[in-house]
């Protein structure tokens, strides 16, 4: 009995690392073809230009919806971030499809320096719903 | 024990003072350099005075709530110990001319007045020359030059990247004429002695360039120089025309001589150093190869792709080799939009000039701003080269935005 709950355990923990190799695989693919030229392979962004994601608090911070809002309708205003501007305008991402908007995210938050929970689809279709 | 810890405490300092050795930059046989000045701010063009006393125009106000910085070498050392300073905007441009400083923020030009021990007698009361110009984000910066009439020469760069109906998107097309060069894309020429200008007074003196951040009045030519920064992201936008590879290399990044009403072609092209060809924007319906811009012009030299020309300077003393005489410095940012592939630029070239013209090929004449284990990305950067100045002497000072350092760079006799 223990050793098949101890089994049961081990094997659930396994999917789940499992599953979230893959979405960070899927979100670095995304990432590399739609991101990586302003934000760089390191994630630290251009000075003055290109806002870094390594290391930002608003990326591994609690508001998903603001990020879903980023991702999908583009960015372009002047506000600091972490008390940086940058003058870049960001190119908007209107057909990424939910899970890839998860993948993505779970992605940027859990590469370079960062360590943030992943997100999962329900959470960006409740993101939505916020905006 | 003690002898062992104080070998190798000896060893650390002596690779400590070698690591500073010309202030960690590599240059030319015969020359060397000092750390002038370190962590002043984002500090963006530099001017001098005729007592060499060095300005700065930085990008943002620094701690000390400064955002123009005096910087002095009272005892000829080759490192400033006078630091202060003043100004309460951001910006990049700034140039002496006689006893009249000029800097800008990014929308206006202002005007401070030098006494005759070369200080700054209004710091708080400047005379604005220019105002009202477009900023809107992306290349903002307003560079400055005068001609020896007093005109003043300011960039305002195009608030996009190649004038599409929506900017940096994936299959939006190129605005047809592009509308953003009634106001900005080009340089606009104002009276440097007159108050209160904007676009009425001033004229739209050459067009199609889509940033320009480095430019000079050449003596010898008597005309203007500009370096543009050319184009981005061929291969996000185009993938099935342009592979990662391609855009690392494409466009050239170009110096142009620019009379009144000259144009350098952009939105509609972009120059291929490797065709050696202005070709069609693929946002104007070209595919790499279809040429464009009949009247356009060619531009004087073509440099590697992405690497972000800053500043220009003809060389005009007498201290440099003499191969460097009436040549000219250009100051590279250093790249980002070379990426996967690695970063380029982070250096200070040289072109040599012989009555007016380009007399040979470009070449790097300081290197290791970026550090020297460094991978290249913009972030990792030690210093970027931005500004650069002659001073009275002859020594070239360059000035870095990340950090905020001032090199002096002098040759040995
Ligand atoms: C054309 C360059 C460019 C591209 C491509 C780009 N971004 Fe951005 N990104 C920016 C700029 C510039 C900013 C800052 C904008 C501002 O200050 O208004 C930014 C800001 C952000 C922010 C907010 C950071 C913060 O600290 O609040 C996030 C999150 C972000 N980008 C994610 C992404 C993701 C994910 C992608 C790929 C789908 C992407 N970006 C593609 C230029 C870009």
């Amino acid at each position: 009995m223990q050793f098949k709950i101890v089994s049961l355990v081990v094997v659930a923990l396994f999917y789940c690392v499992q599953a979230n190799a893959q979405n960070m695989q899927k979100g670095k693919k995304i990432y590399e073809t739609r991101c990586l030229a302003c934000h760089q392979a390191d994630g630290g962004g251009v000075p003055n230009m290109n806002a870094p994601l390594d290391a930002a608090s608003n990326v591994v911070g609690k508001d998903i919806a603001r990020l879903v809002r980023i991702i999908r309708y583009g960015y372009n205003e002047r506000i600091a971030l972490d008390g940086f501007y940058y003058s870049n305008a960001m190119t908007a991402n209107p057909d990424l499809k939910d899970n890839e908007l998860a993948d993505l995210l779970t992605y940027i938050r859990n590469s370079w320096s960062n360590k943030a929970s992943a997100i999962t689809i329900a959470q960006v279709q409740a993101a939505k719903k916020k905006k | 024990m003690y002898k062992l810890s104080n070998f190798l405490l000896a060893c650390v300092l002596a690779l400590s003072v070698n690591a500073q050795e010309n202030a960690g930059l590599k240059l030319p046989t015969g020359f060397s350099a000092t750390l002038f000045a370190d962590q002043i701010g984002t500090a963006r063009h530099i001017a001098i005075n005729d007592k060499g006393i060095l300005f700065a125009k930085l990008n943002n106000v620094n701690k000390a709530g400064q955002s123009i910085v005096r910087m002095e070498d009272v005892n000829g050392d080759g490192i400033a110990e006078k630091i202060s300073g003043w100004g309460k905007y951001g910006g990049t441009g700034i140039f002496i001319k006689g006893n009249q400083l000029y800097a800008s923020s990014d929308d206006a030009v202002y005007l401070y007045q030098l006494d005759a021990n070369g200080e700054v007698t209004n710091p708080t009361a400047p005379k604005t020359i220019i105002q009202n110009l477009h900023s809107r984000r992306q290349h903002a910066s307003k560079s400055i030059t005068l001609d020896p009439q007093g005109n003043i020469y300011v960039n305002i760069g195009a608030y996009s990247n190649a004038c599409q109906e929506k900017d940096r998107s994936v299959g939006s097309k190129g605005m047809m004429p592009c509308p953003i060069l009634d106001s900005a894309g080009g340089i606009w020429k104002f009276d440097g002695s007159k108050e209160n200008q904007s676009y009425a007074q001033g004229k739209r003196y050459a067009t199609g360039l889509r940033n320009v951040i480095g430019l000079d009045w050449n003596n010898k030519t008597n005309s203007l120089f500009v370096t543009q920064h050319g184009r981005d992201q061929l291969n996000t936008f185009y993938p099935t025309m342009y592979t990662d590879a391609q855009n690392a290399d494409l466009p050239a990044e170009t110096m142009y001589e620019m009379k009144e009403g000259d144009d350098a072609g952009w939105p509609y092209v972009y120059y291929d150093p490797f065709q050696k060809k202005k070709i069609l924007s693929p946002e104007y319906g070209g595919d790499g190869k279809l040429e464009g811009g009949k009247n356009a012009l060619d531009p004087l030299v073509a440099f590697p792709a992405h690497m972000a020309p800053m500043a220009l300077l003809f060389y005009k003393g007498n201290q440099f080799p003499a191969k460097y005489k009436e040549g000219a410095f250009i100051a590279f940012h250093g790249s980002w939009n070379r990426a996967p592939l690695p970063q380029e630029g982070y250096f200070v070239a040289f072109v040599p000039f012989k009555n007016g013209k380009p007399s040979g090929e470009w070449e790097i004449f300081a290197n290791g701003f970026a550090g020297a284990d460094n991978n290249k990305s913009p972030r990792g950067a030690k210093a970027r080269p931005c500004g650069l100045a002659e001073g009275p002497d002859g020594s070239l000072y360059v000035s870095d935005d990340s950090k905020g350092a001032i090199f002096k760079i002098s040759f040995n006799k």
